[in-house]
């Protein structure tokens, strides 16, 4: 059957239901996101239709600066820590057995069934100092007291990198098992060990697939706000913990909105860059 | 059809049916429970466990109102739930239990359906300040229970008990404490002011106000934890991970009695008080039920219930309670309290809420 392109007004009838759903669960919340942006808030209270910077103003201060700037450097980590676990571990795994695969494969999507929460506690649990993992240290000798290794960066780090990297296999997993394998044998084949194989031909090879793992990650990660609470100390609180602060705690939505709407301006803004910078790479 | 209109009743049928219509009378509660109900928005977890188990029961036996408990969250969330519901003329809850704060916030977009005092004839026995009032005398809220907030340790962790909130600032408590992560529920300000200003006077003036928080500030080597979540820091207590810090004086003393290495000290400045006043949304449609329930939670023995139960300090006067010595004491304590400056949150909330973010993330 030849596919031809739409004539008539009708033949765009199959996209009326994406776009009806699209402008439903996607245009019409974020638009009125942006409207709440700019109405006043009522101190004391809740806020007023009205058309101010206030809450922009606000936001444009070196506290929220800063703010803002760890929190795209955390997802940035946590996008480049998956990647770089994620695509050896998914070389590998789509090297091995089918059985091996497919066990592989169920323990990650079970990750997928917990929640934030869930895994917030279980490693705010392994990483304390009375019931944590330094126990097992210390009794091993590894160590001379047990301590607590929660909050700290570190924790935030651990404990996002291990929620993300599902998603992380998940994308690279097709893309791997697709690779041509007689890539491998010819780099091999000319004299390549394995390493050199894989960094000079399986990663330029996958270069678009690593490009979007890591955008999937970092945008992931960037909406993270109960474990950075739950494991970490107040400097590493996220834009997304604040903006929740002002949402929930402070009712203060004309300034969690325009927060919202900044971190979502920016975020975009740096996925596009990443976008135009690969494709001016394929070009050259 | 005429077949079935001459049928005899057989007598199977009419016993059944005697049966069942017996079986309705016995009941009348569910009957009656049917028609009437009442939404009740309790805090989550071990408050709303025990106002089911204890509470809510009783209340549907003498009233007839069938209760549905919605759990709530602490803080302003619920606030803001019911406001945005309000707006589009729902009510996740008819009536529901208000921190003084939210309270204060939900009067000033007249979110609180005015209380007809006349239906409450046992709001009399009530403590004077546990009425709520608008500034035109409409009553907003009526008060439902008023708790404690103290100062707790892990007995393993320190065999004696601290005595005074200056305990936070010592330096020998570095990284060992847990306190609450927001400037309208910790309270921390008027801490301060009592343990190191002499009272929460010095909070009247902006000046005053950036004073005690630099001496805030000093206790942020000391603090491992800052919590939003209440359960986290219970944990955290409990196993001696975290040793110290503020805490809930009700449910600490539950978490005591269930033999967890617990304590909660009320510090010679005083606990913090803190109280949960019944409010109705505009939104509701129950204006006859939610009376019949807040004039119901003012008797003095259900009070009584709520102490011995759930270990709420009452908010009737003393004299018409029936709590031994003992009960009270478990309850609440002689020491002065230091009262939250509630106006202080109603009038400066994005002041003092960008100065406390900048002091504790800074």
């Amino acid at each position: 059957m030849r596919r031809e392109p739409p004539q008539r007004f009708a033949d765009y009838g199959p996209l009326v239901f994406p776009a009806a759903m699209l402008v439903i669960f996607f245009v019409i919340p974020f638009a009125t996101m942006i409207a709440v942006s700019f109405f006043e808030r009522q101190q004391g209270g809740f806020y007023e239709p009205a058309f101010v910077f206030d809450n922009y103003g606000r936001f444009l201060s070196l506290f929220f600066g800063k703010v803002l700037g760890f929190s795209l450097f955390l997802a940035m980590a946590v996008a480049a820590a998956c990647v770089t676990i994620g695509v050896p571990f998914t070389y590998l795994l789509s090297r091995s057995s089918r059985a091996a695969q497919i066990r592989w494969l169920v323990a990650l999507l079970s990750i997928l069934s917990l929640s934030e929460v869930m895994i917030g506690f279980a490693w705010s649990t392994l990483l304390s100092r009375t019931a944590g993992i330094t126990n097992l240290f210390a009794l091993l000798g590894l160590m001379e007291a047990p301590q607590a290794l929660t909050p700290s960066f570190g924790a935030v780090m651990t404990a996002m990198t291990y929620q993300a990297l599902p998603y992380t296999v998940l994308i690279l997993y097709p893309a791997l098992v697709r690779l041509d394998p007689t890539l491998t044998e010819a780099a091999r084949t000319l004299g390549a060990s394995p390493f050199k194989a894989f960094f000079n031909v399986v990663v330029p090879a996958l270069r678009n697939t690593i490009l979007a793992t890591l955008i999937m990650v970092f945008i992931f990660a960037l909406g993270s706000y109960l474990l950075p609470q739950l494991l970490g100390r107040p400097q590493h609180w996220t834009l997304s913990v604040l903006i929740t602060d002002q949402a929930i705690y402070q009712s203060n939505m004309p300034f969690a909105a325009a927060m919202a709407v900044f971190l979502v301006l920016v975020s975009l803004s740096l996925v596009g860059l990443a976008v135009y910078a690969g494709r001016q790479k394929e070009a050259a | 059809m005429r077949e079935i209109l001459n049928k005899k009743a057989s007598r199977r049928a009419v016993l059944g049916a005697g049966l069942a219509g017996a079986s309705m009378l016995a009941m009348p509660t569910i009957l009656r429970a049917q028609d009437r109900s009442l939404n009740v928005g309790v805090y989550g977890g071990y408050f709303k466990d025990s106002f089911d188990k204890n509470i809510f029961p009783e209340f549907t036996k003498a009233t007839g109102i069938a209760v549905e408990s919605v759990a709530e969250p602490t803080g302003e969330a619920w606030l803001v739930q019911l406001e945005q519901a309000a707006r589009a003329g729902q009510a996740p809850a008819d009536v529901s239990m208000m921190s003084q704060v939210s309270l204060l916030k939900g009067m000033s977009t007249d979110l609180w359906a005015p209380l007809d005092m006349a239906k409450i004839e046992n709001a009399s026995g009530l403590i004077d300040t546990f009425i709520n009032k608008y500034p035109d005398g409409r009553v907003a809220g009526i008060g439902a229970v008023s708790w404690y907030i103290t100062l707790v340790t892990n007995t393993d962790v320190y065999p004696e008990a601290p005595t005074s909130w200056a305990a936070l600032w010592d330096p020998a408590n570095a990284d060992k404490l847990g306190l609450l992560a927001l400037v309208s529920n910790s309270f921390l300000l008027e801490v301060t002011a009592k343990t190191h200003f002499g009272s929460t006077d010095v909070l009247a003036t902006e000046e005053g106000i950036l004073k005690v928080f630099d001496k805030l500030a000093e206790v942020k080597p000391n603090v491992r934890l800052w919590y939003r979540d209440e359960a986290q820091f219970e944990q955290a207590l409990k196993s001696g991970e975290i040793p110290m810090g503020q805490y809930y004086h009700d449910v600490t003393g539950l978490a005591a009695a269930d033999g967890h290495p617990v304590r909660s000290t009320f510090p010679k400045e005083g606990g913090i008080r803190d109280s949960g006043s019944w409010a109705l949304s505009r939104a509701s449609e129950k204006v006859e039920e939610a009376h019949t329930f807040i004039n119901y939670m003012c008797q003095p023995e259900i009070q009584a219930v709520l102490s011995r139960k759930v270990g709420t300090s009452p908010t009737v006067k003393r004299d018409l309670l029936d709590l031994t010595a003992e009960e009270f004491d478990a309850v609440s304590s002689d020491i002065e309290p230091i009262i939250p400056r509630y106006e202080m949150y109603q009038e400066r909330s994005d002041f003092l809420n960008q100065k406390w973010t900048e002091m504790i993330a800074g």
